[in-house]
Protein backbone atom coordinates (compact mmCIF):
# COMPACT_ATOMS: atom_id res chain seq x y z
CA UNK A 1 0.00 0.00 0.00
CA UNK A 2 1.37 3.37 -0.98
CA UNK A 3 2.50 5.60 1.87
CA UNK A 4 2.91 9.31 1.18
CA UNK A 5 4.61 11.31 3.93
CA UNK A 6 4.18 15.05 3.41
CA UNK A 7 6.59 15.86 6.24
CA UNK A 8 9.59 13.91 4.98
CA UNK A 9 8.32 14.29 1.38
CA UNK A 10 8.56 10.60 0.60
CA UNK A 11 6.45 8.17 -1.38
CA UNK A 12 6.82 4.45 -0.64
CA UNK A 13 5.37 1.71 -2.83
CA UNK A 14 5.53 -2.08 -2.62
CA UNK A 15 6.33 -4.35 -5.56
CA UNK A 16 6.29 -8.13 -5.27
CA UNK A 17 8.13 -10.57 -7.57
CA UNK A 18 6.07 -13.76 -7.86
CA UNK A 19 6.64 -17.03 -9.73
CA UNK A 20 7.44 -20.73 -9.42
CA UNK A 21 10.43 -22.09 -7.51
CA UNK A 22 13.82 -21.38 -9.09
CA UNK A 23 12.38 -19.06 -11.76
CA UNK A 24 14.81 -16.26 -10.87
CA UNK A 25 12.93 -13.89 -8.54
CA UNK A 26 15.82 -13.51 -6.13
CA UNK A 27 18.23 -13.24 -9.09
CA UNK A 28 16.23 -10.23 -10.34
CA UNK A 29 16.63 -8.51 -6.97
CA UNK A 30 20.27 -9.51 -6.69
CA UNK A 31 21.00 -7.97 -10.10
CA UNK A 32 19.19 -4.74 -9.20
CA UNK A 33 21.13 -4.64 -5.93
CA UNK A 34 24.49 -5.26 -7.60
CA UNK A 35 23.99 -2.66 -10.31
CA UNK A 36 22.50 0.18 -8.26
CA UNK A 37 24.56 2.86 -6.53
CA UNK A 38 24.71 2.20 -2.76
CA UNK A 39 23.14 5.58 -1.96
CA UNK A 40 20.06 4.65 -4.01
CA UNK A 41 19.32 1.38 -2.27
CA UNK A 42 19.26 -0.20 1.16
CA UNK A 43 20.41 -3.64 2.17
CA UNK A 44 19.22 -6.75 0.37
CA UNK A 45 17.66 -8.83 3.10
CA UNK A 46 17.32 -12.51 2.20
CA UNK A 47 15.48 -14.87 4.50
CA UNK A 48 16.74 -18.04 2.88
CA UNK A 49 17.46 -21.64 3.77
CA UNK A 50 21.00 -22.99 4.08
CA UNK A 51 20.79 -23.98 0.43
CA UNK A 52 19.87 -20.44 -0.62
CA UNK A 53 16.24 -21.18 -1.37
CA UNK A 54 13.97 -18.32 -0.29
CA UNK A 55 12.32 -19.29 2.98
CA UNK A 56 10.16 -16.24 3.67
CA UNK A 57 11.08 -13.29 1.46
CA UNK A 58 13.84 -11.14 0.01
CA UNK A 59 13.55 -7.43 0.54
CA UNK A 60 15.30 -4.40 -0.86
CA UNK A 61 14.36 -0.72 -0.73
CA UNK A 62 15.25 1.19 -3.90
CA UNK A 63 15.13 4.93 -4.38
CA UNK A 64 14.32 5.92 -7.93
CA UNK A 65 14.54 9.69 -7.73
CA UNK A 66 12.31 12.65 -7.13
CA UNK A 67 8.82 13.39 -8.45
CA UNK A 68 7.59 16.92 -7.75
CA UNK A 69 9.92 17.19 -4.77
CA UNK A 70 8.90 13.80 -3.34
CA UNK A 71 11.49 11.03 -3.00
CA UNK A 72 10.11 7.95 -4.71
CA UNK A 73 11.06 4.73 -2.99
CA UNK A 74 10.07 1.23 -4.07
CA UNK A 75 10.15 -1.66 -1.63
CA UNK A 76 10.94 -4.76 -3.67
CA UNK A 77 9.93 -8.15 -2.27
CA UNK A 78 10.14 -11.68 -3.58
CA UNK A 79 8.02 -14.58 -2.39
CA UNK A 80 9.24 -18.14 -1.76
CA UNK A 81 8.38 -20.04 -4.93
CA UNK A 82 8.16 -23.55 -3.58
CA UNK A 83 4.58 -24.81 -3.47
CA UNK A 84 4.49 -25.58 0.26
CA UNK A 85 5.30 -22.00 1.31
CA UNK A 86 1.87 -20.76 0.31
CA UNK A 87 1.03 -19.24 3.70
CA UNK A 88 4.13 -17.02 3.43
CA UNK A 89 3.27 -15.95 -0.11
CA UNK A 90 -0.17 -14.76 1.01
CA UNK A 91 1.36 -12.66 3.79
CA UNK A 92 3.85 -10.98 1.49
CA UNK A 93 1.13 -9.88 -0.93
CA UNK A 94 -0.47 -7.75 1.79
CA UNK A 95 -0.34 -4.09 0.82
CA UNK A 96 1.12 -4.76 -2.63
CA UNK A 97 1.06 -1.96 -5.21
CA UNK A 98 2.42 -3.88 -8.20
CA UNK A 99 3.32 -7.46 -9.15
CA UNK A 100 5.95 -8.94 -11.45
CA UNK A 101 5.32 -12.53 -12.47
CA UNK A 102 8.64 -14.18 -13.31
CA UNK A 103 8.00 -17.13 -15.61
CA UNK A 104 10.61 -19.83 -16.18
CA UNK A 105 10.92 -20.26 -19.97
CA UNK A 106 12.08 -23.89 -19.83
CA UNK A 107 9.66 -26.39 -21.39
CA UNK A 108 9.60 -28.60 -18.30
CA UNK A 109 8.57 -25.64 -16.09
CA UNK A 110 5.45 -24.75 -18.07
CA UNK A 111 3.11 -26.53 -15.66
CA UNK A 112 4.85 -24.89 -12.70
CA UNK A 113 4.33 -21.46 -14.31
CA UNK A 114 0.64 -22.10 -14.85
CA UNK A 115 0.19 -23.41 -11.32
CA UNK A 116 2.03 -20.45 -9.81
CA UNK A 117 0.06 -17.92 -11.85
CA UNK A 118 -3.18 -19.50 -10.72
CA UNK A 119 -1.87 -19.41 -7.16
CA UNK A 120 -1.07 -15.68 -7.58
CA UNK A 121 -4.60 -14.92 -8.70
CA UNK A 122 -6.04 -16.85 -5.77
CA UNK A 123 -3.75 -15.29 -3.19
CA UNK A 124 -4.33 -11.79 -4.51
CA UNK A 125 -8.03 -12.42 -4.27
CA UNK A 126 -7.70 -13.58 -0.67
CA UNK A 127 -6.08 -10.23 0.12
CA UNK A 128 -8.81 -8.29 -1.64
CA UNK A 129 -6.99 -7.60 -4.91
CA UNK A 130 -7.87 -8.41 -8.49
CA UNK A 131 -5.03 -9.38 -10.81
CA UNK A 132 -6.95 -7.80 -13.68
CA UNK A 133 -6.82 -4.39 -11.95
CA UNK A 134 -3.45 -4.32 -10.24
CA UNK A 135 -0.26 -2.99 -11.95
CA UNK A 136 1.27 -6.12 -13.39
CA UNK A 137 4.14 -7.25 -15.64
CA UNK A 138 4.98 -10.68 -17.08
CA UNK A 139 8.70 -11.46 -17.32
CA UNK A 140 9.82 -14.42 -19.41
CA UNK A 141 13.08 -15.36 -17.74
CA UNK A 142 15.95 -17.69 -18.69
CA UNK A 143 15.75 -16.85 -22.40
CA UNK A 144 19.40 -17.90 -22.75
CA UNK A 145 18.73 -21.60 -22.10
CA UNK A 146 18.42 -24.21 -24.87
CA UNK A 147 15.17 -25.98 -23.99
CA UNK A 148 12.86 -22.98 -23.91
CA UNK A 149 9.31 -22.42 -25.09
CA UNK A 150 9.07 -19.75 -27.84
CA UNK A 151 8.23 -16.35 -26.29
CA UNK A 152 4.96 -16.06 -28.27
CA UNK A 153 3.74 -19.45 -27.03
CA UNK A 154 4.64 -18.60 -23.42
CA UNK A 155 2.90 -15.25 -23.67
CA UNK A 156 -0.14 -16.86 -25.27
CA UNK A 157 -0.36 -19.23 -22.31
CA UNK A 158 0.47 -16.85 -19.46
CA UNK A 159 -0.50 -13.32 -20.47
CA UNK A 160 -3.63 -12.30 -18.57
CA UNK A 161 -4.69 -8.86 -19.67
CA UNK A 162 -2.38 -7.30 -22.22
CA UNK A 163 0.26 -6.58 -19.59
CA UNK A 164 3.83 -5.82 -20.73
CA UNK A 165 5.73 -9.02 -21.55
CA UNK A 166 9.48 -8.73 -21.11
CA UNK A 167 12.05 -11.31 -22.12
CA UNK A 168 14.88 -11.58 -19.63
CA UNK A 169 18.02 -13.33 -18.52
CA UNK A 170 18.10 -12.25 -14.89
CA UNK A 171 21.53 -13.79 -14.26
CA UNK A 172 23.11 -11.36 -16.77
CA UNK A 173 20.65 -8.55 -16.12
CA UNK A 174 19.00 -8.59 -19.53
CA UNK A 175 15.45 -7.29 -19.16
CA UNK A 176 15.69 -6.86 -15.38
CA UNK A 177 15.49 -3.07 -15.30
CA UNK A 178 12.99 -3.02 -18.18
CA UNK A 179 10.74 -5.19 -16.03
CA UNK A 180 11.15 -2.98 -12.98
CA UNK A 181 10.54 0.13 -15.05
CA UNK A 182 7.41 -1.33 -16.61
CA UNK A 183 5.82 -2.19 -13.27
CA UNK A 184 6.96 1.00 -11.49
CA UNK A 185 5.54 3.09 -14.31
CA UNK A 186 2.17 1.39 -13.94
CA UNK A 187 2.20 1.92 -10.16
CA UNK A 188 2.93 5.63 -10.56
CA UNK A 189 0.32 5.97 -13.31
CA UNK A 190 -2.19 4.29 -11.00
CA UNK A 191 -1.33 6.81 -8.27
CA UNK A 192 -1.83 9.66 -10.69
CA UNK A 193 -5.37 8.42 -11.28
CA UNK A 194 -5.88 8.77 -7.51
CA UNK B 1 -7.24 -2.20 -4.77
CA UNK B 2 -7.65 -3.46 -1.21
CA UNK B 3 -6.11 -0.51 0.59
CA UNK B 4 -6.12 3.20 0.02
CA UNK B 5 -2.78 5.02 0.31
CA UNK B 6 -1.79 6.39 3.69
CA UNK B 7 -1.37 10.16 3.48
CA UNK B 8 0.46 11.71 6.40
CA UNK B 9 0.31 15.46 6.96
CA UNK B 10 3.31 17.28 8.34
CA UNK B 11 1.48 18.15 11.56
CA UNK B 12 0.32 14.55 12.07
CA UNK B 13 3.84 13.31 11.49
CA UNK B 14 5.19 15.63 14.17
CA UNK B 15 2.41 14.62 16.58
CA UNK B 16 3.36 10.96 16.12
CA UNK B 17 7.03 11.79 16.56
CA UNK B 18 6.21 13.58 19.82
CA UNK B 19 4.33 10.54 21.18
CA UNK B 20 7.22 8.27 20.19
CA UNK B 21 9.74 10.63 21.81
CA UNK B 22 7.83 10.54 25.08
CA UNK B 23 7.51 6.77 24.96
CA UNK B 24 11.21 6.47 24.29
CA UNK B 25 11.99 8.57 27.34
CA UNK B 26 9.44 6.92 29.64
CA UNK B 27 10.56 3.42 28.60
CA UNK B 28 14.29 4.30 28.68
CA UNK B 29 14.45 2.84 25.18
CA UNK B 30 17.10 3.29 22.51
CA UNK B 31 14.83 3.56 19.51
CA UNK B 32 11.09 3.59 19.07
CA UNK B 33 9.40 3.38 15.73
CA UNK B 34 6.02 3.02 14.22
CA UNK B 35 5.52 0.71 11.26
CA UNK B 36 2.55 -0.10 9.10
CA UNK B 37 1.61 -3.81 9.12
CA UNK B 38 2.74 -3.97 5.48
CA UNK B 39 6.27 -3.02 6.50
CA UNK B 40 6.34 0.71 5.76
CA UNK B 41 8.15 2.76 8.36
CA UNK B 42 5.97 5.68 9.41
CA UNK B 43 8.13 7.46 11.99
CA UNK B 44 11.05 6.76 14.28
CA UNK B 45 12.58 8.39 17.30
CA UNK B 46 15.82 7.84 19.20
CA UNK B 47 19.38 6.72 18.67
CA UNK B 48 18.82 5.64 15.09
CA UNK B 49 22.45 6.21 14.07
CA UNK B 50 23.44 3.52 11.59
CA UNK B 51 20.42 1.36 12.36
CA UNK B 52 18.75 0.30 9.12
CA UNK B 53 15.21 1.16 10.16
CA UNK B 54 13.78 0.45 6.70
CA UNK B 55 14.92 -3.17 6.82
CA UNK B 56 13.97 -3.46 10.48
CA UNK B 57 10.47 -2.21 9.67
CA UNK B 58 10.07 -4.74 6.89
CA UNK B 59 11.34 -7.60 9.06
CA UNK B 60 9.18 -6.56 12.02
CA UNK B 61 6.13 -6.65 9.76
CA UNK B 62 7.20 -10.05 8.40
CA UNK B 63 7.69 -11.28 11.93
CA UNK B 64 4.24 -10.15 13.05
CA UNK B 65 2.65 -11.51 9.87
CA UNK B 66 4.29 -14.92 10.39
CA UNK B 67 3.38 -15.20 14.07
CA UNK B 68 -0.11 -13.91 13.22
CA UNK B 69 -0.43 -16.76 10.74
CA UNK B 70 0.62 -19.20 13.46
CA UNK B 71 -1.89 -17.66 15.87
CA UNK B 72 -4.72 -18.24 13.42
CA UNK B 73 -3.67 -21.86 12.94
CA UNK B 74 -4.15 -22.49 16.65
CA UNK B 75 -7.42 -20.57 16.81
CA UNK B 76 -6.16 -17.18 18.05
CA UNK B 77 -6.89 -13.92 16.22
CA UNK B 78 -3.32 -12.71 16.56
CA UNK B 79 -0.51 -12.40 19.09
CA UNK B 80 -0.76 -8.76 20.17
CA UNK B 81 2.79 -8.48 21.45
CA UNK B 82 6.12 -10.06 20.51
CA UNK B 83 9.37 -9.84 22.43
CA UNK B 84 12.85 -10.86 21.37
CA UNK B 85 15.47 -10.72 24.07
CA UNK B 86 19.14 -10.69 23.15
CA UNK B 87 22.25 -10.62 25.30
CA UNK B 88 22.40 -6.84 25.23
CA UNK B 89 19.75 -5.54 22.86
CA UNK B 90 16.10 -6.51 22.80
CA UNK B 91 13.04 -5.72 20.74
CA UNK B 92 9.43 -5.45 21.81
CA UNK B 93 6.67 -5.21 19.20
CA UNK B 94 3.04 -4.43 19.95
CA UNK B 95 0.25 -4.61 17.42
CA UNK B 96 -1.86 -1.44 17.49
CA UNK B 97 -4.62 -1.96 14.91
CA UNK B 98 -2.98 -1.54 11.53
CA UNK B 99 0.26 -0.41 13.12
CA UNK B 100 3.21 -1.98 14.86
CA UNK B 101 4.91 -0.15 17.69
CA UNK B 102 8.51 -1.33 17.79
CA UNK B 103 10.74 -0.56 20.78
CA UNK B 104 14.46 -1.36 20.77
CA UNK B 105 16.00 -1.31 24.24
CA UNK B 106 19.07 -2.47 26.15
CA UNK B 107 20.06 -3.09 29.77
CA UNK B 108 19.11 0.49 30.71
CA UNK B 109 15.49 -0.65 30.54
CA UNK B 110 13.48 -3.82 31.11
CA UNK B 111 10.86 -5.78 29.23
CA UNK B 112 8.26 -5.05 31.92
CA UNK B 113 8.77 -1.31 31.69
CA UNK B 114 8.72 -1.33 27.88
CA UNK B 115 5.52 -3.40 27.84
CA UNK B 116 3.83 -1.10 30.31
CA UNK B 117 4.79 2.13 28.56
CA UNK B 118 3.95 0.72 25.10
CA UNK B 119 0.51 -0.24 26.28
CA UNK B 120 -0.04 3.22 27.73
CA UNK B 121 0.49 4.97 24.40
CA UNK B 122 -1.21 2.34 22.22
CA UNK B 123 -4.70 3.86 22.50
CA UNK B 124 -3.40 7.31 21.70
CA UNK B 125 -1.55 6.09 18.62
CA UNK B 126 -4.53 4.04 17.45
CA UNK B 127 -6.76 7.09 17.74
CA UNK B 128 -4.29 9.30 15.91
CA UNK B 129 -3.98 6.79 13.12
CA UNK B 130 -7.71 6.41 12.80
CA UNK B 131 -7.92 10.16 12.23
CA UNK B 132 -5.16 9.89 9.65
CA UNK B 133 -6.86 7.15 7.65
CA UNK B 134 -10.37 8.57 7.89
CA UNK B 135 -9.38 12.20 7.26
CA UNK B 136 -10.25 14.37 4.32
CA UNK B 137 -7.23 15.12 2.16
CA UNK B 138 -8.80 17.11 -0.63
CA UNK B 139 -6.78 20.15 0.36
CA UNK B 140 -3.46 18.36 -0.08
CA UNK B 141 -1.77 18.68 -3.44
CA UNK B 142 -1.10 15.17 -4.62
CA UNK B 143 2.49 14.92 -5.82
CA UNK B 144 1.04 12.99 -8.74
CA UNK B 145 -1.60 15.45 -9.84
CA UNK B 146 -0.56 16.77 -13.21
CA UNK B 147 2.47 14.50 -13.40
CA UNK B 148 3.34 13.70 -17.00
CA UNK B 149 4.59 10.52 -18.64
CA UNK B 150 7.89 12.36 -19.14
CA UNK B 151 8.15 12.97 -15.37
CA UNK B 152 7.72 9.23 -14.79
CA UNK B 153 10.17 8.34 -17.55
CA UNK B 154 12.75 10.73 -16.10
CA UNK B 155 12.93 8.58 -12.97
CA UNK B 156 14.45 5.81 -15.04
CA UNK B 157 16.85 7.77 -17.19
Amino acid sequence: MTFINYASREINCKIVYYGPGLCGKTTNLQYIFDSTAPQARGKLISLATETDRTLFFDFMPLELGTVRGFKTRFHLYTVPGQVFYDASRKLILKGVDGVVFVADSQEERMDANIESLYNLEENLQSQGYDLMKIPYVLQLNKRDLGNIVPAEDLAAELQKKGEPVIEAVASTGAGVFDTLKAVAKQVLTELRKG
Amino acid sequence: MADTPILLREQQYHQIKAVLARLRMDASAKVVFLVDKDGQEIASQGEVGNLDTTSLASLAAGNVAATGGMAQLIGEKEFPTLSHEGEKESIHISVVGRLLLVVVFDERSSLGLVKLRSKQVSHQLAKMFEEITSGDYDDLDSPFAGITDEDIDSLFS
